[in-house]
């Protein structure tokens, strides 16, 4: 291939905001969505999808976006692929600006969305090379790169099949075969493992790091921690359309305050805990602690089962009674519990 | 504009339009051929309608043919695409402005509404037997108008296909092209509604009557019809106006 595909290429966004006054794409959708009445007068919708996003994609990383449903992962991949109209704030794909050089950065970018949109007239074979087609690839390129997809993919005995009947995994098989068919400098999967099977699950990390080792851009979005752990050089967290924090997942688990998270629950009025709290806070090793309602008390600490002993007689001698005791390790999911207050899968 | 890219979808097109061509076929074309057969041959042997009526509705029933075809052609695959699945963000990612994908589309449905008029024709002479008196006297004439109502047909089929939500796609077929079709002067010429001066008025916003009444200006101008000036017109302002709308609809649908 020509230099364009041999350089790496990167991702900016500035200050990105995007409001939905109308339902916004699937996937594309913030929670909690204020939708509109029926009726004749004209819905009060207003979505705040994206909220002053700025980011930097290295050229040459593979970079996660982590976040809940609904915290904008989805509209940032939107409008870095040109369907989604920024409503203020910038993206550019290498040099080029998303929304005013739509069809330079189509050339550049492969997408996997979150849900399939193969094109369910054509065979598995036939998505591939017309897909090549509409790039430009010659008609010898287009079948021999869509064979050698196809066998690498594991699909070489669907080729002559109609997607429609395809299992999901195969679907997206399918689905990132064919954003690689044009060999982009820059690959975006949206959720690219919701619903696979573990099996399809490895392949697709497989992939995802051969196709980056060739020096290739890869920016997915994912709300599974260790999916963005595993696969990814850098995460940012994501929620309500701002971004919570930056860095290598090693960065961010070490970011955690204490890095334990010793999660109590007491069967007594959360009033009657304040005092407790106190105690537990100036524990040795215990950076942080607070009633997160409901008869929860949330430990941030530097050591995890050790403080047990010590949790149980404060609370024996606050009077009050421990009915669970959870403890995770450091996590990516404990860096997004400490600053949302939510889980990821809430 | 990258034309590599533009015939890859154009092709895309037709590659799907030939695999599935006997439903759209029979989708598109056995209404119109049971009317042939009822009002054409079985009407008029009967002695229950005169034997020139056969001429005068074989014009009626090429525009019906071609207006139902390209419209269907372009406006139902583009609201399942659309709406559900999604198929056309394919397209939407090549590289190439997103309006030449809705001009492909267009043409491609021009391309449908052409075949299906040129089914029709010896497939509804055939029909209604003998006593069909067309003229070939205004070839230059029928080509264009048969042009010009491909671009209607595939242009309304734009408008439609990306302003109509799923669940109201009967109601679309109540609502805009049945009455199109019987206040569209397929099965009767717009002379025929002189006793009706209203409707005969109201008629002339139906994009239809200009479809029918061009064929019959072309193909049997011994019958009364259109002045040839406002066929024309009509049919150009139409077809303006259904592409402006439908390229409108299209970016609508296709960026948010």
């Amino acid at each position: 291939m020509d230099l364009k595909s041999i350089t790496p290429v990167g991702i900016r966004t500035e200050s990105l905001r995007k409001i939905y006054t109308s339902p916004p794409p699937v996937g594309g959708m913030g929670t909690g969505a204020a939708r509109g009445a029926k009726g004749k007068a004209k819905p009060a919708y207003e979505v705040i999808a994206l909220d002053g996003l700025t980011l930097d994609v290295r050229p040459g990383e593979i970079f996660g976006l982590l976040g809940p449903n609904g915290a904008g992962k989805s509209t940032t991949v939107g409008i870095l692929t040109t369907r989604v109209k920024p409503t203020s704030g910038s993206a550019w794909i290498g040099e080029f600006n998303v929304w005013e050089r739509r069809v330079d950065v189509k050339r550049l970018i492969g997408v996997v969305p979150q849900r399939p949109n193969l094109d369910f007239n054509l065979t598995a074979r036939e998505i591939l090379t017309f897909h090549g087609a509409y790039f430009g690839l010659g008609s010898a390129e287009r079948n021999q790169r869509a064979d050698a997809l196809l066998e690498r993919f594991k699909l070489t005995d669907r080729a002559h099949h109609m997607p429609i009947g395809f299992s999901g995994g195969m679907m997206q098989r399918l689905s990132i075969a064919r954003a690689m068919m044009h060999d982009p400098a820059v690959l975006f999967l949206d959720e690219p493992s919701a619903g696979l099977d573990p099996q399809t699950r490895l392949l697709l990390a497989e992939m995802v790091r051969d196709y980056n080792a060739r020096g290739k851009t890869i920016l997915l979005t994912t709300h599974n921690m260790e999916e963005a752990d595993s696969l990814c050089h850098r995460v940012a967290i994501v929620d309500h359309g701002k971004m919570i924090a930056i860095g290598t997942p090693q960065e961010l688990k070490r970011s955690v305050p204490g890095g334990f998270l010793v999660r109590l629950h007491f069967s007594n009025a959360p009033a009657a805990l304040v005092p407790l709290v106190e105690v537990l806070r100036a524990l040795p090793g215990v950076t942080e602690a607070r009633e997160s309602g409901g008869g929860q008390v949330d430990l941030y600490a530097d050591r995890g089962g050790v403080l047990i002993p010590a949790i149980v007689s404060a609370a024996t001698a606050a009077g009050a009674i421990i009915h669970d005791v959870h403890i995770s390790e450091p996590s990516l999911e404990n860096l997004f519990l400490h600053h949302t207050g939510r889980s990821l899968r809430e | 504009m990258n034309y590599k890219t533009f015939l890859a979808m154009l092709w895309r097109d037709a590659h799907v339009a030939r695999r599935n061509f006997v439903t759209l076929a029979f989708q598109t074309l056995l209404q119109p051929m049971m009317f042939v057969f009822v009002f054409g041959r079985v009407m008029t042997t009967s002695g229950l309608m005169p034997p020139a009526y056969k001429s005068m509705l074989l014009p009626g029933i090429i525009g019906l043919s071609m207006v139902m075809s390209g419209t269907w052609a372009v406006a139902m695959p583009l609201v399942a695409e659309f709406q559900f699945t999604k198929e056309i963000e394919d397209r939407l990612l090549a590289p190439i402005e997103i309006e030449w994908l809705a001009v492909e589309k267009v043409v491609a449905g021009m391309i449908q509404a052409l075949v299906a008029g040129l089914i029709v024709i010896p497939a509804a002479w055939l029909v209604m037997g003998s006593g069909v008196a067309l003229s070939g006297d205004h070839i230059a004439r029928f080509f264009m108008t048969a042009l010009l109502v491909a671009l209607l047909a595939s242009s309304l089929g734009l408008v439609l296909g990306c302003t109509v939500g799923q669940q109201h796609i009967g109601l679309m077929f109540s609502l805009v092209l049945a009455p199109m079709i019987f206040f569209g002067c397929t099965y009767y010429p717009w002379q025929a509604l002189a006793t009706f001066p209203v409707l005969k008025r109201l008629v002339l916003i139906n994009p239809m009557v200009y479809a029918s009444e061009g064929f019959r200006s072309a193909l049997v101008p011994q019958f009364p019809h259109l002045p040839n000036g406002l066929i024309l017109g009509g049919l150009i302002v139409f077809d303006v106006l259904f592409i402006v709308l439908g390229l409108r609809q299209f970016r609508r649908k296709a960026l948010t």
